[in-house]
């Protein structure tokens, strides 16, 4: 066998270590020993039960022989016990008789030894008895009655208990031998489930460590008993799914910013390029730094807008939240637009409900419906030579939701193109040479969704209307 | 003015101290937030700069502590971090301003100088009733405005505008501080509109006049000054 193959023995004795340490053997072991204790409890009661019921029948019967025996005293006189007492301990059997004199001198029976004291006084005892007829004089253990007759003299009637202490014993042999087959088979099985679950365990983390080496894509292994380890590793295959999509997403932004601001970095590397090789005089080169500036500003623009995005879609933070009336809001972004849709000959009419209050950010809920007014401003307009359309900001409550309306009365975006648009750097071919990055409508969507609301892009017939709807007791 | 950078990035420390004294300044730096609460506790500053996250002590604890210590200098707080509620979380712990990264630098510059007019102007006796600009006066209880003499109407926003401008008379403020100030919105515009706000004011202003005193700074943003052309 190849040396690298077999385990080494302290890895057995790892092996041993960590099968012992499962959470299984412990329960296991645990479960024994309440187990053994519980069997033990239940054994000896039973045991002292039977011996009760045992000690209560030698009781009453010789109860009923000394009953008999002192009826034919007093029949028959001491001739008459003696002789029945003479045949009766002759008989195979258990019963001890002993009639002594009242200064206690043996007269008949079959026992030979017993204590003194036990005769002196009458009563119940269990002690030990010599029987007459065996020849190594050995001690017995008896349940023993001494009665006093009529004239002093004594009778011992008395049932050796040799046949009930076999049983205890018999008892205990086998509450014995149980218990050391309970404690082996517990340990074993311990040891069996222990195991097997210390091999699913051990398979996870032989999985988890390979998806920790950078293998996303691989799974745990469900056995499909449905018990709780199934359920876990149920659990973390949806987790490392849900990691792989924002592993994914984070991948295709990655690669959309890395697209999309190689444009303006290279525009801005040229402009930086071109001054220094065509610049003359120190006023050209000025304007071609300010303008490299400019251009940064723009880069650095992106960047906050990504960021932004980024930090809405981690969640809302509670310390930003306020209440604030949204038709306010509505209205004063508006107005900071208006100069700028005047310029521009368009129109901008506002309609707003009173009391539109939200619990929410302000200041995300301005920005963007400061996105969609100036959306509506820039591609509201249906062709250069086209007279201006105006742009229409609503805001009103329906059915507890809050509903911002901006329209315009532009060429409007196709319905299988409305999707898109909402995605990062999505820029439609009309928008391609207008100035932008095609994040705002992105940014009002994550809005919408920190909101627990919902951005819509419907036909305004003709143009475009997008409804910011958020939920009145928002967040 | 006298700033103290607390900033752990060496390169970005460097840059804003070469860049802010020649922009005429006099800068210190601190490279941890302990070093930097220690110069800040004892050197007399117009202005701090406190990177959001520094070594040994994080900035948001600097300024608490500052303030604990009765120590009202201005701060500007500037911050990378991705949270919605980061700006609500600086001010709360005592910073005057705030700057996501990144910014551009003449934002920054913009900022601080206005931050550090704020303090010689709190000795004072607090904001004024009426601001003068060579020709040009602004009554804020009046709502009135004239140059040299002759009254000029202007709407309740262009009025806060121009206020603001007055306010900080000789100081570039730029298009996001106006936006912040005067609409209280913290947001970026993405196109010009802060540019067509004051252009209409500009027009107001300047309109009949033979110097313009609503200047823009390319690159930065704003300023307004007195009409005659300051002998230089």
């Amino acid at each position: 066998m190849n040396p690298a193959a077999s385990p080494p023995q302290d890895g057995l004795l790892a092996r041993l270590g960590k099968i012992f340490r499962t959470t299984a053997f412990k329960l296991s072991l645990a479960y024994l020993v309440l187990f053994a204790v519980l069997a033990s409890l239940g054994l000896g009661y039973v045991a002292w039960n039977a011996r009760r019921v045992l000690d209560d029948q030698i009781v009453s019967t010789i109860d009923a022989e000394i009953n008999g025996l002192s009826e034919q005293y007093t029949a028959g006189g001491l001739r008459r016990l003696i002789a029945v007492v003479e045949r009766r301990a002759k008989e195979p059997g258990a019963s001890l008789y002993l009639v002594t004199t009242p200064a206690g001198e043996h007269i008949v029976g079959n026992v030979s030894r017993v204590s003194a004291d036990i005769l002196a006084r009458p009563g119940q005892y269990e002690g030990y008895y010599g029987r007459g007829s065996e020849p190594d004089q050995s001690d017995h253990r008896a349940i023993m009655r001494v009665f006093t007759l009529a004239g002093g003299f004594r009778l011992l009637v008395g049932r050796d208990t040799e046949e009930r202490d076999r049983l205890r014993a018999a008892i205990g042999n086998t509450f014995g031998s149980s218990l050391a087959l309970v404690v082996v088979l517990g340990v074993l099985g311990g040891w069996f489930v222990a195991s097997r679950v210390l091999k699913r365990v051990d398979d996870m983390t032989e999985t988890t460590r390979t998806i920790m080496a950078g293998d996303l894509d691989g799974r745990l292994r469900v056995a499909g008993t449905g018990d709780e380890l199934d359920r876990l590793a149920q659990n973390l295959n949806l987790m490392l799914e849900r990691i792989g999509e924002l592993m994914r997403g984070m991948k295709e932004v990655s690669d959309n910013i890395a697209h999309d601001l190689k444009t303006p970095l290279t525009r801005l590397r040229n402009r930086a390029d071109e001054a220094l090789r065509t610049a003359e005089t120190p006023e050209a080169l000025r304007e071609a730094i300010e303008g490299v500036i400019e251009d940064s500003d723009g880069l650095i623009r992106v960047f906050n807008a990504l960021l932004t995005i980024a930090r809405l879609e981690a969640g809302n933070a509670p310390e930003s939240i306020r209440r604030f009336d949204v038709g306010e809001v509505a209205r004063e972004v508006a107005e900071l637009y208006e100069p700028l849709a005047e310029d521009k000959g368009m129109s901008l009419t506002v309609r707003t409900e009173p009391n539109l209050i939200l619990d929410g950010n302000r200041e995300l809920v301005g920005q963007a419906m400061a996105n969609l007014i100036d959306n509506a401003i820039k591609y509201g307009v249906r062709s250069p030579e086209a007279s201006p359309q105006p742009v229409a900001v609503s805001a009103v409550r329906a059915d507890g939701v809050i509903r911002l309306t901006v329209a315009d009365r532009g060429p409007g975006i196709p319905e299988e193109e409305r999707g898109r648009v909402l995605d990062r750097f999505v820029r439609l071919d009309a928008a391609r040479s207008r100035p932008g990055f095609g994040l705002g409508l992105s940014l009002v969507s994550a809005v919408a969704r920190l909101h627990g609301g919902s951005l819509d892009l419907a036909d305004n017939g003709p143009g475009l209307a997008v409804t910011l709807s958020l939920p009145a007791g928002a967040v | 003015m006298r700033l103290l950078i607390i900033e752990d990035d060496r390169e970005a420390a460097a840059y804003l101290v070469k860049a802010f004294r020649e922009a005429g300044h006099a800068v210190d730096h601190a490279g941890d937030g302990l070093d930097g609460y220690a110069l800040a506790r004892e050197g007399d500053y117009d202005v701090l700069i406190v990177d959001r996250m520094l070594p040994k002590l994080d900035g948001l604890s600097l300024v608490r502590s500052l303030r604990e210590q009765e120590i009202a200098t201005p701060v500007l707080i500037l911050s990378a971090l991705g949270q919605v509620d980061d700006r609500v979380k600086g001010l709360r712990a005592g910073g005057d301003d705030y700057l996501p990264k990144p910014y551009a630098f003449s934002e920054l510059l913009a900022r601080s100088e206005v931050l550090a007019r704020r303090r010689t102007a709190a000795t004072g006796s607090g904001e004024a009733t009426a601001y003068r600009v060579g020709g040009l006066e602004l009554d804020r209880l009046s709502h009135r405005v004239t140059r040299a003499g002759r009254e000029i109407v202007l709407q309740p926003r262009e009025f806060r505008l121009l206020e603001y401008l007055m306010r900080h008379a000789g100081q570039v403020v730029t298009r996001t501080m106006l936006l912040e100030h005067v609409w209280d919105y913290h947001f970026d515009p993405q196109t010009n509109v802060i540019d067509v706000h004051v252009s209409r004011l500009r027009s107001k202003i300047d309109r009949g006049f033979e110097h313009p005193m609503i200047h823009t700074v390319r690159g930065a943003g704003y300023v307004i000054r007195a009409d005659e052309p300051q002998p230089s």
